[in-house]
Parts: C-alpha cells; structure tokens; sequence
C-alpha cells in the first residue's frame, strides 16, 4: 500500500493522468509485426497467423473490399492527421499467454501492476483479459464460472474452439458495410474477448477487459463479443489505457452484445487513452424480448473520441439505459451520443448524456432515437446536459428523432450550464483553487452517473476527473 | 493586527468604484460600512476578498499588517478572511454539504477533498443548521438553487460559523430578513466580537444596530469614505438619511473653503 500512496504523489504532478500513470511509451519486444500499406496479403497474413478457419479468412477480405469501396465518413473529421500507410496493423508482444501475473514479461507486468489490475481482479472481479496492442497477453477466470459452463475466452481462441457459436454473432450485430472503418476492423481485428453466459446463468461479480496500447503509430482493432443466453446475466467492463506516445495511435474496436430472451447486459467502459490516441468506438448490442442493455461510458482521455453506443430493442418488452460521460479538457474532440432503434412493443429507452469542456474542448452530441412503425407503444428519454467551464469551450447538440409509430412517446431534454465568474468567485473566495472549485462542480455533475458504477470504479472515474482538473495536485 | 485598507482605490470595468479608501478592522471588533445604493459598499467587500474582476490601482489591502492585495481569493479565505455575501449564486451540481466538507478539508490541509478529514464536521454541520432554523435537508440541496432569501442569508451564516475565519464581512446580511434572522445573526456577530474576532459589517440601514453595537462606523459615498465616527454617525445617518448627510458634509466643505 506504501507503494500506492507513493505512486498517487507522483500521479499529482501532472495532468496528463494516462502519462503520470503509465509513463512515456517504453520500447516492448515483439514477435510479429504488421505496417504499411493495408493490402489483401497483409489481411491474409494477420488470417494465416491467427491460424483461422475459412470463414473467417473470407470474412476479413469481404470486409476489406468494402473498406476500399466505401466513401470516408463525413462525422469522421480530424482523422486525417493519421497515415493509414504508415501504420503498424498488427504487433503481437513476444510472450506466450499468461494465467498468472508472473508469467508476463516484466515491461508488460509493469503497465499493468501501475494500473493496479491484480490487486483488483483479486478482489472484485468473476475474471479478468488483458491485451497488450494486438495480442490477449492475460486471461483468467474464476473457477465457479468454468464450472457453470461459462465461457470467457481471447476472441481468437473463441474462434476456433467455438466457431459456430462465434460465427452466429460476429459482426452480424455490427456488419462491416455499415461504414468505412467498421470495415477496415472487420478486416484487420485482432484480440479482444469473447463472452458466453449460457441460459439462466447470473454471474453477480463483473468480467473485465483492460486494453492497451504500448507504441506510436500503431492500430488497436480489438473486438469483444459478449452473448447473454435466456435469462442470463453478465456484467462487462471496459478499461482502456495508453502510455504517453510520441506519435498518434488509433484504435478502431468494436464491441457486440447480444441480450437473448429475459438476459441482461450491464457493459461499462471506463475510456483513458492517452492524448495522442484517436479513439473510434463501434458498439451495438440487440435486445431479444424481455431483455435489457446497460451501457455506461465514461471517456476521458484521447485525441479525438467517437462513441455511439447503440442498442436495437429488437423483441417485445425490452429495454434499455445509455449513460454517456465525456470530458473534453483542452484541445480535444469528443464526438458521442447514444443510439436506440425501438422495434418490438412496449420497449423502453432512456438516455443520459453528459459532456464536460474545459480549456477549448468541443462535446459533440449526436444520439438517435428511432421507433419503427409497429414498435407499439415504444417510450424514450433522452436528457442531454452540457457543463461549459470557460469561454474558450463549447458543447453542440444535435439530437435525431424518427418516430414513424403514432403510439410512441419520445421525450427530449437538452440543458447547458455554463460556469460563471460568480460562481467561481464563490468558490474561490471559500478556500479553493479555481482547479478545485471547477473539480467540484464537475464531480457534483457527474454524482448521479457515478452512483450507478461498482464503487471501485466510481473511485477511479472521482480520481481522474480530479486529476484532470488539478493542476498542482492538490487532489489525492 | 487585524484588516487594513490603505487608501484604495479600485475599479470595475471602466468604473473607479473605491476612491483612496482607509479603514481598519481590529480583533474584538465591529466596524460598520453604510452608504446608499452604489455607494462602493458590496465592491469595498470583493476587493477586500480579492474578486478578479476588479482591479486595485492604488493602496493596499493588509491581514495582520502583510500584504494580502496580490493573493487570488482562496489564499485570502485560508488566511482567515470570509466573505458572506448579500446574493450568493446558485451553483448547481454541488450539494451545500459538498462544499463544506470541501473547504473545512482545506483549512486542515487535507490532501483529499471529497471525504471529510475531521469525521465530526458532518455531526456539526447538522447542529450548526439547526441551531440557524435551517431545514436539516437543505445540506443536501444543491447551493443556493432554489433558497429562499432567508435561506441563502442563514445559509451564509452557517458556512462563516464552520469555516471558523477570523475575519468576517457581511455584506448586508439583515436584507430581507424577518426578526428572528435578525436576532441570530446579530448574536453570531456579537458572539465573533467575544471571541476576539474582526466584523466588517456592510448594511444599508441601521435596523441591525438596534441588536449590534458598532465600536465603528464609516459612511461611504460615490466610493470615497464621507465619513467616520462612533455609533451616533450611524444614529445620524437612520434618523436623517444620506441626503442630509451628503447635504451637511457639503455644507461644511463649502465653509471651510470660503
């Protein structure tokens, strides 16, 4: 613990919590890597590697052919300042797969100790996968879900231990033709996890997966699958980390849920890449009847975020509740909004998105609320809130409602508070710093968001926010 | 020891709102501060409090004879000065409890904000209120959002009560108050008095006098001090008003110039 207290002083010393928490990108060895041009060969040579079976080889080049063809997604801006032909696509850290911390190559241990991930998963977590750039470097799961038949599992191992399982789902909830980039990780994806929870099985303890990015330039198009069988439920948590890079990563992951029959699916994503990453998120989940979709998603951290996690209620009666959390402080980009396609009747949707600018962010919001004719009696809330901490920052808001059934009720909410000199005034002339004053009015923002985390990760969610906004550390 | 400002003078915008202002506050003391509307009161107390948006372009602003004129207003407060204001804002977000545990984790020094470093401040916070005839649940409500007037000024009380400063300003704290928040807030400013703290007490009119005894009292118009006595000027002014008094110290500059 002496250990912690000492890394949480040095933590305090900048703001750049991804940085302080993990450093400068240290060099990692590795056994494969992929870069250049994205051509067929090196589609097939990430396959061949993989050891994948046929369908999944074509699944790939189809997704690639689509990539070449679609057109650049116009909400896509600011990506530019990527080199598409000078990325590493592929970069497999030389280690074999570790069930215990040990085994891991100290460098890779490291990141992950900094993270405080053993002590976590000791204590609070049904199982835990690690990836390190393209590879699941870590993988274990508590004994009693093996035994429940439970099964949580590398996404490439999943692939071929269980390929009618996996092809059932796999990007058939996403498709690759949906737009360019969905496609270029249809065609390059490489790690992620996959999760199968069979009928009626509960699993109260969450599985995480924590990703990494160890390098600049390099291309993260991890992809996670997670099925709830009738009845079931899982609780899925995303961690997302980066050192700080001397060049700009991206990340083009992909996460698919599906909810069958009476199961829930509680997936929360804590996002901290470091400043130099451009985040492109894809996630869909569908809702069979009686089914349920969480999402909670906190990002933070990145260059630029676009984040949309989407759930089609597909079977009467189901329902789901997308809370969206983004930080933009300084000149960062966070382009998000929930999407919900209401087709089964009586399905519920609420969502909650809250954007914070500091220091010249821009928040985006561009959610989508679709209730098809039929969906009887669909409802949906959505209640956006924007905080604007200075002049220099700014929040859009462009909600899209499509209501084609008459019997639907959507409702819209969209709120902008914006700090002002009096209030800061107030605060200050209390004792605190302009930085400890702006933290508070942020914490007191985010406190019904954060409620609904597992208290561990409200705390580090506290933290970071904290940290982003203490410049001198007075914040522990 | 105690406050002094040495001839200020201070302006907001384009506006001087202080002209070469002197006072004193000493411990054990109470110093009134009246005047009429946009007199210079309310920006006497921002600029003591060190409020960015006004710019100080003469004089000095001393605690315990240094110079606090260049500190932003949060060193101001950790050395000991508070400033209850007449209209506080709302701050929506924050709960009232938040933010007491926040600054009196500051005073101690605390290294994290958010939990209470002295357990007992919850315990205390409660008591505080109620003995304030503050509703226990208004602790919980976000600041200032949705107060009533006696509320936010019970409310002020209530922080300067914890925050435990050792100079306080009031910025007409008996507006819009009903007798009982007149008595409690004169018996907080005389139980300061007792306790060998300072008082700057800005009003508008003297009805707080009748409960508070002044040792001082300095009349500002148009930002400049008109005049300063004992608690017969403040007698002078409730009796008489500004007009007369304006009127007076106009006649006598007149005479002394002829």
């Amino acid at each position: 613990m002496g250990d912690m207290a000492e890394l949480k002083k040095e933590l305090l010393k900048d703001v750049d919590l991804a940085e302080q928490l993990l450093g400068r990108e240290r060099p990692i060895r590795t056994e494969v890597e992929i870069r250049g041009k994205i051509t067929r060969s090196m589609v097939e040579e990430i396959s061949r590697i993989k050891k994948e079976p046929d369908w999944m080889r074509r699944l790939r080049l189809r997704s690639l052919e689509l990539f070449y063809k679609l057109p650049w997604p116009k909400w896509l801006t600011g990506i530019e300042v990527l080199d598409l032909d000078e990325m590493v696509y592929y970069a497999k850290p030389e280690t074999e797969r570790a069930a215990s911390w040990d085994e891991l190559p100290k460098e890779i241990r490291e990141y992950y100790e900094r993270l405080g991930l053993p002590e976590l998963e000791a204590r609070f977590l049904a199982g835990l996968v690690g990836v390190f750039d393209s590879e699941t470097v870590y993988a274990r799961i508590k004994k009693y879900l093996e035994e429940k038949g439970v099964i949580v599992l590398p996404m490439e191992e999943a692939v071929q231990k269980y390929p009618d399982l996996v092809k059932r789902y796999f990007m058939r909830i996403f498709p690759p033709s949906d737009h360019k980039f969905a496609a270029l990780h249809g065609a390059l994806w490489s790690g992620g996890t996959f999760i199968y929870v069979p009928p009626g099985v509960k699993i109260r303890e969450p599985i995480e997966s924590f990703f990494l990015i160890g390098r600049s330039g390099e291309g993260q198009f991890e992809h996670s699958l997670i099925i709830a069988d009738e009845g079931a439920y899982v609780e899925w948590i995303e961690g997302c980390s980066a050192p700080r890079l001397s060049r700009f990563s991206f990340h083009d992951g992909m996460v698919e849920a599906y909810a069958h029959r009476n199961a829930t699916v509680k997936i929360i994503t804590v996002q901290n890449w470091s400043k130099d990453v451009i985040n492109l998120n894809n996630k869909r989940a569908i809702a069979e009847e009686g089914a349920r979709v969480d999402w909670v998603e906190g990002s933070i951290g990145s260059k630029l975020t676009y984040v949309y996690p989407s759930t089609v209620l597909r079977g009467d009666n189901s329902a789901t509740r997308s809370a969206v959390v983004t930080i933009a402080k300084g000149p960062y980009l966070k382009d998000s909004g929930s999407k919900v396609i209401h087709v089964g009747r009586n399905t519920r949707s609420q969502i909650i998105n809250k954007t914070i600018s500091a220091d010249g962010g821009i928040n985006v919001y561009r959610g989508i609320v679709r209730v098809v004719r039929g969906a009887r009696n669909a409802t949906a809330n959505v209640e956006c809130e924007s905080l604007i901490l200075d002049d220099k920052s700014k929040a859009h808001t462009y909600p899209h409602n499509q209501v084609d059934e008459p019997t639907a009720s959507v409702n819209h909410e969209a709120t902008t508070g914006r700090l002002t000199e009096e209030q800061l005034f107030y605060l200050t002339s209390r004792g605190l710093t302009e930085d400890e004053a702006k933290s508070l009015i942020v914490l007191g923002f985010l406190e019904d968001v954060l409620r609904e985390l597992p208290f561990e990760y409200a705390t580090v969610l506290t933290k970071v926010v904290q940290l982003e906004f203490s410049e001198y550390g007075a914040f522990g | 020891m105690g406050l002094e400002v040495v001839n200020l003078t201070a302006k907001v915008g384009d506006k001087v709102v202080l002209r070469n202002v002197n006072l004193k506050v000493d411990y054990g003391e109470i110093h009134v501060i009246m005047g009429p509307n946009g007199s210079g009161k309310s920006s006497l107390a921002y600029v003591i409090m060190g409020r960015e948006i006004y710019e100080v372009l003469e004089g000095d602003i001393l605690l315990d004879g240094e110079s606090i004129k260049d500190l932003p207003p949060e060193e101001r407060a950790l050395k000991g000065l508070f400033l209850a204001q007449q209209d506080p804002p709302q701050v929506p977000g924050v709960r009232l409890s938040s933010l007491i545990i926040t600054y009196t984790n500051k005073r101690l020094g605390a290294q994290d904000l958010t939990r209470p470093k002295d357990p007992k401040v919850i315990k205390r916070m409660y008591e505080v209120a109620t003995k304030l005839g503050l509703p226990k649940e208004i602790l919980q409500r976000e600041v200032n959002v949705g107060f009533s007037g006696g509320e936010k000024k019970r409310s002020e009380i209530m922080q300067a009560i914890l925050f435990e400063p050792k100079i306080v300003i009031f910025d007409e704290p008996d507006s819009g108050l009903d007798i009982d928040g007149l008595r409690i807030v004169a018996d907080y400013i005389r139980s300061l008095k007792e306790s060998g703290k300072g008082v700057l007490l800005i009003t508008h009119y003297a009805r707080l006098l009748g409960y508070v005894k002044p040792d001082r009292v300095t009349v500002l118009l148009d930002g400049r001090v008109a005049a300063t006595g004992g608690p017969e000027l403040a007698q002078l002014v409730e009796e008489k008003g500004y007009a007369y008094l304006k009127a007076k110290l106009a006649k006598e500059k007149g005479s002394i110039s002829a």
